[in-house]
């Protein structure tokens, strides 16, 4: 039995190409179930690229992306989206022109109308901030708190995997600190496994089972997390702190 | 004193057919940022329809629902067989094959029906009009049916979009529609429901209008310009801009044609989109902020 056939999603040899450019080079990856991922590496190295082609908003030119064994490569979002793959795009994604509860009922839309209520219920429970701002438009929201409300709005699916595009990007330090400790959380409560993408490899390798270190589109080190963070000679050719 | 309120007043009912076609322009430009120019040559194709069941049938209303039903069957035909294959194209070809459509359409019009003029009939009296006293309101029964009608359609629209599960999906995929991909909302099957909708709504306003213009493959050009000009005036992405819109300028439109001469419409309607844009560029309900980052 390989890694790959008890994973809850794997991705082997990926190639997908954006704008005619090549960017992601047969890459593979294996998340083990209720994990934490992080994948990190210089910009241009194909991170984005990578969830995009898990998620169908990018179609990998070769390559299989497995969700529990079945392959998902080429299909449409939305069906991806079915199948429990959350993706929470890079710039948040947040419609500012709905209100904050409009967004998060939107997450559930997929779901059974008896599942959406209670789903709802719990989102606002689990987060206050958005059960005081519910009627109001997203865009008042705070870059902080529209964070946490993609989250929470991918969450209404009830997903088994979460893909994270650089939640810490455009944050102070200490929401950062916020939402990666959100994401931890979260991981313990409801089993979720999640690839989260950071150009902040220091705040993403801390929360992290596994690091995976990405340069042109190819894996240069799939390692655990703690290990990879004390690597130097690493640190200093990809990483750089 | 008496004129005024006369032209003010029918202008409302005009400024509301105006407002059915800036509806179902907002419509699918909200959705696919798309300038339906075929939505005119829509709504006279379906009204050819009313009229024939209309003579066959003498009853107005059959004509009045195969007309709505028609428009809507033909809008969605519309936008899954010639519409979809360009939608993530460069904008201009969607404009040159909405305008191909509306030559087919104005084309096949001319082929069944013949260019004559035809005349339609209305749903209530559209001559003896309201008085209160000894002064002559100029409103019509056939004016205030317009008006409940064209209201009450934009009335159930503005609540399904804001009340309903396919609503939120429809303004959803409107404004954002990869997130909305992502979340699984189905985005094709609701620009198709959007077409659909806006085929509705051009048809009412094609039945509701023809009384008073008569019936011919290029009857509804004109009405066309006026309702593109009220959705422009309104701001084109706003469902309640276009009601505001196509009643500003039927009123507007009503003094030019009551204090100035028929001559003129053009002119004021002209100079009336001119006015709106210089002080509002974007249209007078456009919304505060830029939405694509």
């Amino acid at each position: 039995m390989t890694m790959t056939d008890t994973a809850t999603l794997a991705v082997e040899d990926l190639v997908a190409d954006y704008g005619g450019e090549p960017v992601l080079n047969g890459l593979s990856i294996a998340l083990s179930p209720s994990s934490i991922t992080a994948v990190i590496g210089a910009n241009g190295a194909g991170k984005t690229t990578l969830l995009r082609a898990i998620s169908g908003t990018v179609r990998p030119r070769e390559g299989r992306v497995l969700v529990d064994g079945t392959n998902m490569a080429r299909r449409r979002p939305e069906v991806i989206s079915r199948a429990g793959i959350a993706h929470v795009p890079e710039g948040q994604g947040v419609i500012t022109e709905l209100t904050v509860e409009e967004n998060l009922r939107l997450g559930a839309l997929p779901r059974s109308r008896a599942a959406r209520a209670p789903a709802l219920t719990d989102a606002l429970t689990r987060f206050p901030v958005l059960a005081e701002r519910r009627r109001r438009q997203a865009a008042t929201l705070s870059g902080g708190e529209r964070q946490i409300l993609v989250i929470a709005r991918a969450l209404m699916a009830a997903p088994r995997v979460l893909l994270l595009d650089e939640p810490s990007l455009g944050l102070a330090p200490k929401i950062v600190a916020q939402i990666m400790q959100l994401v931890r959380e979260l991981r313990a409560d409801t089993g979720l496994t999640v690839l989260l993408v950071e150009q902040n490899a220091r705040a993403a390798l801390a929360i992290a089972d596994r690091g995976i270190v990405l340069n042109l589109g190819k894996v240069v080190a799939d390692e655990p997390a703690g290990q990879l963070a004390a690597d130097a000679s690493l640190r200093r050719h990809y990483l750089g702190f | 004193m008496q004129e005024f309120i006369q032209f003010t007043l029918s202008g409302v009912a005009f400024g509301m057919i105006y407002a059915a076609i800036a509806l179902s322009l907002v419509l699918i430009w909200r959705g696919t940022r798309i300038l339906n120019f075929s939505q005119g040559g829509m709504a006279m194709f379906t009204t050819y329809l009313a009229l024939e069941v209309i003579n066959r049938t003498g009853n107005y209303w059959a004509g009045f629902a195969v007309a709505l039903a028609a428009g809507l069957a033909l809008g969605a035909r519309i936008e899954r067989t010639v519409i979809r294959p360009v939608e993530n194209k460069p904008p201009m070809n969607a404009v040159m094959v909405t305008i191909g459509v509306l030559v087919v359409i104005e084309g096949l019009a001319g082929l069944i029906y013949g260019g004559q003029f035809r005349s339609f009939p209305a749903a209530f009296s559209p001559i003896s009009g309201y008085s209160i006293g000894s002064i002559a309101l100029g409103v019509t029964p056939n004016d205030v049916f317009i008006t409940v009608a064209v209201l009450a359609v934009s009335g159930l629209l503005a609540l399904a979009f804001r009340y309903t599960s396919v609503g939120l999906r429809m303004r959803a995929s409107a404004f954002n529609a990869e997130v909305a991909r992502l979340l699984g909302v189905r985005v094709g099957g609701l620009l198709t429901l959007g077409w659909a909708l806006a085929g509705l709504i051009g048809a009412l306003a094609g039945v509701l209008v023809t009384n008073s213009t008569f019936l011919a493959p290029n009857s509804m050009d004109l009405i066309f310009v006026f309702g593109f000009t009220a959705a422009v005036i309104g701001g084109l992405d706003s469902p309640v801009g276009a009601v505001v819109g196509g009643l500003v300028l039927g009123i507007v439109l009503s003094y030019v044609n009551g204090y100035l001469g028929a001559n003129l419409i053009g002119l004021g309607s002209l100079a009336a989109i001119t006015l709106v844009l210089m002080l509002r560029p974007s249209g007078l309900f456009a919304p505060a902020q830029a939405r694509r980052v």
